[in-house]
């Protein structure tokens, strides 16, 4: 069996309220960059189907030279091996999705590819469905657990909306995952080590024979959210005097 | 400009964010359609008249009863060829996400993703959304035909209900695809609970409750439930244990708009902000004077959450009649 883990470097979420109007609009970020958070589950998933039904699992990003740094920490976390696919140019979720289903073709024989739920900077959860009808293959979001993989199928619990739902879908499939499928492991002394030492090989748009399409969905007027009213009216006296006054006003406010 | 807006059932019932989205389309024209697909929808689509649709699409059939990417698909682009819509909306579910992006991405149309405002210039959708989870947003148009916008819940005020409207239903046959899906087992939450991204008050619970984790539950639930609210939860209170995944709310959880935030125990870390930033009110109830989350909050309680809370509780009671 062999997987592929998509991830993408992205900030620190601590440090995404630094971000400014102007950072966000260039994409040339001064804060620290690291795996998204949920692509960190998808990478612990991809480790646990080898773990419990053999094969490889391997990285692949699409970003600028800098994001080597987060297939090391995936190749740390213990896949096999990992993928630049290079790309400077401005570019959206569907050229995204176009690189990946080219580096996933030009992988082999993959069977299930696995993707975060979404990402903490592009916010738009399009990728992994985009990805998949961009290969022809099956898609299952919002996934939570594995029961089974066989040779041309997976089971899976899915969560959606108030629902758990499990469903069978032949392989190979793209698989986006949630929490629940794990909480990320630590990589260990050993693979920090390897992972510093290895060659990672980079394609490129023109290697993998694919023309990115150009961006479809346009971006402007780049601003921070108006700041919250941040006069905090606090409630004294007894707990049974300021939880009355405190209700009082959220009656006055109408949102009871 | 025509709408078609997607009104998404599940075992029947309307997700109730649809009416979201068609109100959101009725407020920019008035040449708005909708199109409803599932089993026994027969409600939903007086509904969706009810509501302000001049037509109404119907794809009725029992293979339809459960969302299904691939059906749902190859009906939404057969009712959109006949439609003729230039602008498909949605709301911002899991599976109207996934719907649009499979949409958008077959035809190369860009879809705007989970917005938060919509508006139409010179014939053109714009879209207003937050990036880099909320702390900046930005206008956004697409290209491509039709124009599609996923809406997140709780930012759009739904079509309201009049009576005497009358539209004409038309029934559409499902399309005769092969899915490669298979449910095999569907468990659902229990009548009546609320979910958290629909929910108008969220009550929830942090690492504060620590010393009793199952006590400092019961009364947030018992106060969520005065207030016919939702429970939510910090990561905090999710990774030690005290409370399920699916009441998470924050950067790696829901993002939820509520009327009413209450955060008991909550610090308030940039990741639980993200979640629950744009709520309307938000009220903490904290021990420290110094937390963060008194920064963002409207109103505010110092003390016992334990103490704190049941006194929310019973003042709640009183004053609500119940
Ligand atoms: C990548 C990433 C993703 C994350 N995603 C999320 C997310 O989705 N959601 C999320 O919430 N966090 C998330 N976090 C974690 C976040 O950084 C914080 O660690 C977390 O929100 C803290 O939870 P807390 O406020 O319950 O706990 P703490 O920060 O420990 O705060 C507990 C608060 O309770 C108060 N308190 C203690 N006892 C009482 C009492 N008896 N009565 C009243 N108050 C009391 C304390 O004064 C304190 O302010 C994420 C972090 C990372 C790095
Ligand atoms: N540049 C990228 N390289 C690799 N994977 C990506 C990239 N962008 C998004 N993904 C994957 O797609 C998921 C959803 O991202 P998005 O649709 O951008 O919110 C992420 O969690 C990743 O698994």
């Amino acid at each position: 069996m062999r997987y592929l883990v998509c991830i993408k470097q992205t900030p620190d979420t601590a440090e995404l309220p630094k971000i400014s109007p102007e950072e966000a609009a260039s994409g040339k970020l001064s804060v620290n960059l690291v795996v998204n958070p949920w692509d960190e589950h998808a990478i612990e998933a991809g480790l646990q189907l080898m773990e419990n039904y053999g094969g490889t699992t391997g990285a692949v990003t699409v970003g600028e030279e800098g994001a080597i740094d987060a297939l090391r920490s995936a190749l740390a976390m213990g896949c096999k091996d990992a993928t630049l696919v290079k790309h400077d140019d401005e570019i959206d979720a569907w050229g995204v999705a176009e690189l990946l289903a080219a580096a996933v073709r030009h992988d082999g024989d993959v069977d299930v590819v696995l993707t975060g739920q979404m990402t903490v900077d592009g916010n738009s959860g399009a990728v992994p469905v985009a990805l998949a009808r961009k290969l022809g293959w099956p898609v299952l979001t919002g996934v939570a657990k594995v029961v089974e993989l066989t040779d041309d199928s997976i089971t899976v619990e899915r969560v959606v909306g108030q629902a758990r739902l499990t469903v069978k879908a032949p392989t190979p499939v793209v698989v986006s995952v949630i929490k629940e499928i794990g909480e990320p492991r630590y990589p260990t002394f050993i693979n920090i080590r390897k992972a510093a030492r290895v060659k990672i090989p980079e394609l490129t748009a023109e290697e993998l024979g694919v023309d990115v399409p150009a961006p479809v969905v346009h971006m402007s007027n780049f601003r921070k959210p108006p700041a919250r009213d941040a006069h905090v009216k606090l409630f004294e006296g007894t707990p049974q005097e300021a939880a009355a006054a405190l209700i009082d006003a959220l009656l006055e406010e109408k949102v009871l | 400009m025509k709408f078609l807006v997607y009104i998404e059932t599940d075992l029947g019932d309307v997700v109730a964010s649809s009416w979201e989205a068609l109100g959101a389309a009725l407020s920019l024209s008035d040449d708005v359609e909708a199109v409803v697909i599932g089993d026994r929808v027969s409600v939903a689509a007086e509904e969706a008249v009810e509501r302000g649709a001049k037509k109404v699409y119907v794809v009725e059939d029992e293979t339809r009863a459960m969302f299904d990417l691939e059906r749902c698909l190859a009906d939404v682009k057969n009712v959109l060829s006949m439609s003729g819509a230039d602008v498909f909306l949605a709301s911002h579910t899991n599976n109207g996400r996934d719907l649009a992006a499979a949409l958008g991405v077959g035809s190369g149309a860009g879809v705007i993703a989970d917005a938060l405002e919509l508006s139409l210039e010179d014939g053109r959708l714009k879209g207003v959304r937050g990036i880099y989870s909320g702390n900046i947003l930005v206008d956004v148009t697409v290209d491509g035909s039709p124009q599609i916008a996923t809406l997140r819940p709780r930012a759009f005020a739904p079509a309201e209900k009049a009576e005497g409207r009358s539209a004409e239903v038309v029934l559409v046959d499902p399309m005769d695809v092969d899915s490669p899906y298979e449910v095999l087992g569907v468990q659902r939450a229990e009548k009546g609970e609320i979910s958290l991204t629909e929910a108008s008050i969220i009550v929830s619970g942090g690492r504060g409750v620590a010393k009793d984790p199952e006590l400092g539950f019961d009364l947030i639930r018992e106060l969520a439930g005065v207030l016919g609210g939702a429970v939510g939860a910090s990561r905090a209170a999710v990774d030690a244990g005290f409370i399920s995944y699916d009441h998470q709310v924050g950067q790696t959880g829901k993002v939820v708009r509520p009327d009413l935030y209450i955060a008991c125990g909550i610090s308030g870390a940039v990741q639980h902000l993200a979640g629950m930033g744009s709520s309307k009110i938000i009220v903490a109830v904290n021990k420290d004077p110094e937390a963060p989350i008194f920064s963002v909050a409207n109103y505010g309680i110092v003390g016992d959450l334990f103490e704190v809370v049941p006194a929310l509780t019973e003042a709640a009671r009183e004053k609500l009649g119940k």
